[in-house]
């Protein structure tokens, strides 16, 4: 099947009034060496047998509901009233607002988004979502270089080792210098910042989960004149102290937090908030509230010089794809939840985690390698290989211990609770690693 | 009246979803130096007015769903349903869980990957790039990572790109530290083979082309182009945003491409949410395999597994695997179409832009470039007229205009992409409104549209004075 509306009637009167014979004759000034190759693909399916053959390869997973698993993406409760309202048509199958008399849906809430990514920041101003906290990053850290003028990051071993990838691929293209900045005691330390460093970056918390001082990093980063950049979860938010109360210029992170389904990895959307003397080195779209001819509100993309499809090869960045759908999906979990259920499901994530890090502890063998205080998610030095140690509990129905790279050391695996779980999970998962690490 | 915004129907202490029943203490797990002094100005709202605004919202926005959508190089075809309801069965796997356990994700991938190199004629695929551009960012990285690695980055420093091209083109170039320079398009609104002759040599890393071109028309000479860098040793880019127009029919690693990147929300109907997520997957010839970002998916003996062993590898471009939902409506898109039904959709695409081509020709507007067309195709209103009036008009008919003023070679374009899931009655009906407006007198268009949800918007006031925050003073 296919989804095309013709009848064959109706092809042939169109093929005629184009002076065609056939369909193929829409290609016959291809150059005949391309025309028609041979490829081979499965026979088409009957949209049951696709539905079929789906269920199948997914009967292979096992779902990671209630997932222990950290490391950026984490198994919180997706609300149905968010999945009902952003499955709305109008959203799904809507592309980007260029034209703003019709996307006042789309403009609005986007407007909103920024002013909500903004307010958990700290910061005055957001852009409009990114592809996910990684690419957000290497972003926030091209505006910070933009702005400086300088071709030297200084970035914190605490921060996401997969986004310190994305921006290193980032960086290299433009012949920047990465320098890390190692842990030690599992934080960042707050030391000098070396001279024409342009950016500075750190996380909190930190990869390991730890809570990070990071105001000292920030003053440092100030002193030789660069600006500092923090990458932090969003959800976390509702109750730590936003990174602009801490001195970063710039905010950046990954919005599956919140509500979103982890869905292997993506799609989910990356956030940068920063402040409103930036704004014109801002990547991507920006929403601005506006008048219409009747002198009533309304949105509009605005700023666009800075984006490619007007300056071209002086664009402040390629993107064009965002995350709007996704970013409007955090924005819906944050008004479904407000500033005491986001709180509430941050603290209970905490409480959970701490709850946890009690019970492995008392199994043998397991030692504490995060430093407290720690947030919601934690890590350990286990007696045996993490991976094996995942293996083993997957077999038992669990999805735990996340293995941490051996830059950090050896052996080290990362647990992460949220508002999911129950005393019983954890006894559970307790009881499933005692029998593991036996 | 204006709509309200969430934050006007927050009301303190209005109550939402309440997902935790026994609140912990803060300050028992965090010292009170790491807490939030003031808590961020969330709206507060119950579920219903949740509901309410939201789907208010949705009615002041139209999508495929609502309207027809010609918008030229975005290619707005159907979403099929189907799609959501398979992304379901994926929602809940975490990227970090033990890939024994992922084995259906990975094989889907694995088939998806298959499918596509078939489909590009290319040998080695990457699935993670999160959309078109970042897919382009990807293919430029890896050519510069090949170039490197034979000693000759530092003397290939310029990447050519025609002047019709996608804005984001340059940029991508322009991020990966390239120098750029435009080819002009020649008469017939394909690349002008002489000057591209005269520009390419051993200080060129890359040619970046979207076939067919951002006029609609197939590059005829594009054997001949390849060959040239082939000679000149310069790599050559395939943008994929036009790929629906051929796919099935002809594949542009036959042409000569070493690299391309697929815009999965284009030809494979993932829905693009109001303009996103994407995905952008790259696939490349054998001498570039070993550029790829990892990690890969591999089939071995005890199943899939996800490879980091690329040693000469770009790197990572995105965190985990790329947006993997999207892979899944793609596949479910192959699966149900087959290599005959995919053909078909990219004829009917064809004919379809073809047939609206010749009505709106009859209803007095113009065709700059007589060539056939594929896809997609450029043409002017009448002289007087304005494209953007044009645009504003047509939204008073309730049809979404085309993609005004682009390609930029084109004065007062209008750049019409029907697609493939469009009926003869909705592209005469198409044709009808804009040969109407043809006959409205010139304030009326100048005026237009009248009864959406707004008027025309002050773009000037909201450049000078952005409020981009409801609590931003402007």
């Amino acid at each position: 099947m296919d989804y095309t509306p013709h009848t064959e009637e109706e092809i042939q009167a169109m093929l005629e009034r184009v002076g065609a014979g056939s369909l193929e004759d829409l290609y016959r000034h291809l150059p005949k060496e391309v025309l028609n190759p041979e490829i081979s693909l499965p026979e088409p399916l009957p949209e049951w047998a696709v539905l079929e053959e789906l269920k199948r390869l997914a009967g292979k997973n096992k779902p990671a509901f209630k997932a222990f698993l950290g490391g950026g993406v984490r198994s919180h409760h997706t609300p149905p009233v968010v999945q009902a309202l952003a499955s709305r048509g109008e959203f799904l199958t809507a592309y980007t607002p260029y034209q703003p008399e019709v996307s006042q849906g789309v403009l609005q809430a986007t407007f909103e988004y920024q002013t909500m990514v903004a307010e958990l920041a700290g910061l005055e101003v957001a852009n409009a979502s990114l592809y996910d906290g990684a690419t957000a990053l290497a972003e926030g850290v091209l505006l910070a270089l933009r702005e400086t003028g300088r071709m030297r990051v200084l970035v914190s071993q605490g921060v996401h080792p997969e986004y310190r990838e994305v921006l290193r691929s980032y960086l290299e293209a433009v012949g920047v210098e990465l320098i890390t900045l190692p842990l030690e005691g599992g934080r960042t330390p707050s030391g000098e910042v070396p001279e024409r460093v342009g950016a500075v970056v750190a996380q909190n918390p930190n990869f390991l989960g730890a809570l990070e001082d990071l105001a000292p990093l920030a003053e440092a980063a100030h002193r030789v004149g660069a600006l500092f950049v923090a990458v932090a979860d969003p959800l976390s938010l509702g109750v730590l102290e936003p990174p602009g109360a801490y001195g970063a210029d710039i905010a950046v992170g990954d919005g599956q937090t919140l509500g979103l389904p982890m869905g292997f990895g993506g799609p989910h959307f990356g956030y940068l908030a920063t402040k409103k003397a930036f704004v014109r080195q801002i990547p991507g779209r920006l929403v601005s509230e506006t008048v219409d001819a009747e002198g009533k509100r309304g949105f509009i993309l605005t700023l666009q010089a800075r984006e490619q499809y007007i300056r071209r090869a002086k664009a402040k960045s390629n993107i064009t794809t965002n995350a709007q759908l996704t970013a409007l999906m955090g924005a819906m979990y944050l008004a479904a939840l407000g500033p005491e259920g986001l709180k509430e499901v941050a603290l209970k994530s905490v409480a959970m985690a701490h709850r946890l890090w009690e019970l492995l502890l008392e199994i043998p063998g397991v030692e504490p390698f995060t430093p407290e205080p720690f947030f919601n998610e934690f890590v350990l030095r286990l007696p045996q290989k993490p991976q094996a140690v995942r293996e083993a509990l997957a077999a038992r129905g669990f999805h735990a211990a996340t293995p941490v790279p051996g830059e950090y050391g050896e052996n080290l695996a990362l647990f992460a609770t949220t508002e999911l779980h129950r005393e019983e999970d954890l006894l559970a998962l307790r009881a499933a690693m005692r029998e593991v690490l036996a | 009246m204006s709509y309200p915004l969430i934050f006007e129907r927050s009301r303190p202490g209005r109550r939402g979803l309440r997902l935790v029943q026994e609140v912990p203490e803060a300050t028992r797990y965090i010292p009170e130096q790491f807490l939030r002094k003031d808590p961020p100005r969330l709206p507060e709202v119950d579920e219903l007015t949740l509901v309410r605004h939201y789907t208010g919202l949705s009615r002041r926005q139209v999508g495929v769903d609502t309207t027809f959508y010609p918008l030229g190089s975005c290619t707005m075809k159907y979403n099929p349903k189907l799609h959501e309801e398979a992304v379901r069965l994926f929602a809940d796997l975490h990227p970090y869980q033990d890939p024994k356990t992922v084995q259906g994700a990975l094989a889907l991938m694995w088939q998806l990957a298959e499918y596509l190199k078939a489909l590009t004629g290319m040998d080695a695929i990457t699935l993670e790039p999160a959309a078109g551009a970042h897919g382009e960012l990807t293919g430029i990285l890896i050519i510069r990572a090949y170039h490197e690695d034979r000693g000759e980055g530092k003397q290939r420093r310029l990447v050519l790109v025609p002047d019709s091209a996608h804005g984001s083109n340059p940029a991508t170039a322009s991020m990966a530290g390239y120098q750029v320079k435009e080819v002009p398009s020649g008469a017939d609104g394909e690349v002008d083979l002489e000057a591209l002759k005269r520009e390419l040599g051993p200080h060129v890393a890359a040619i970046m082309l979207t076939n067919p071109n951002t006029l609609g028309l197939f590059e005829r000479r594009i054997l001949e182009i390849s060959r040239l860098a082939k000679e000149a040793g310069v790599q050559l880019y395939y943008d994929g945003a036009n790929l629906n127009a051929i796919l099935g029919w002809a594949r542009p690693g036959d042409m000569g491409f070493d690299v391309v990147h697929l815009n999965l929300h284009k030809t494979f109907t993932v829905p693009h949410g109001g303009g996103g997520p994407g995905s952008g997957p790259v696939g490349v010839k054998a001498h570039l395999a070993p550029y790829l970002p990892v990690p890969t998916v591999e089939r071995g003996e005890e199943g899939f597994y996800l490879s980091f062993d690329r040693p000469k590898s770009i790197g990572r471009v995105r965190s985990f695997y790329g947006n993997f939902l999207a892979l899944v409506r793609a596949w479910a898109y192959i699966r149900t179409l087959g290599l005959e039904g995919l053909k078909k959709a990219a004829a009917l695409s064809v004919l379809n832009a073809r047939y609206l081509k010749e009505l709106l020709k009859e209803k007095g507007y113009r065709v700059p470039y007589e060539g056939p067309c594929m896809h997609e195709f450029v043409a002017q209103p009448p002289q007087g007229f304005r494209a953007l009036d044009i645009a504003k008009g047509l939204l008073e008919l309730g049809f979404h205009p085309p993609t005004v003023y682009f390609p930029l070679i084109v004065k007062e374009a209008l750049m019409v992409e029907p697609t493939e899931t469009e009926s003869k009655e909705t592209l005469e009906a198409f044709a009808e409104a804009m040969g109407e407006l043809l006959q409205k007198p010139k304030e009326w268009l100048e005026g237009a549209p009248y009864t959406t949800p707004v008027r025309r918007l002050d773009e000037v006031r909201a450049n000078k004075y952005p409020k981009l925050t409801y609590f931003d003073q402007v």
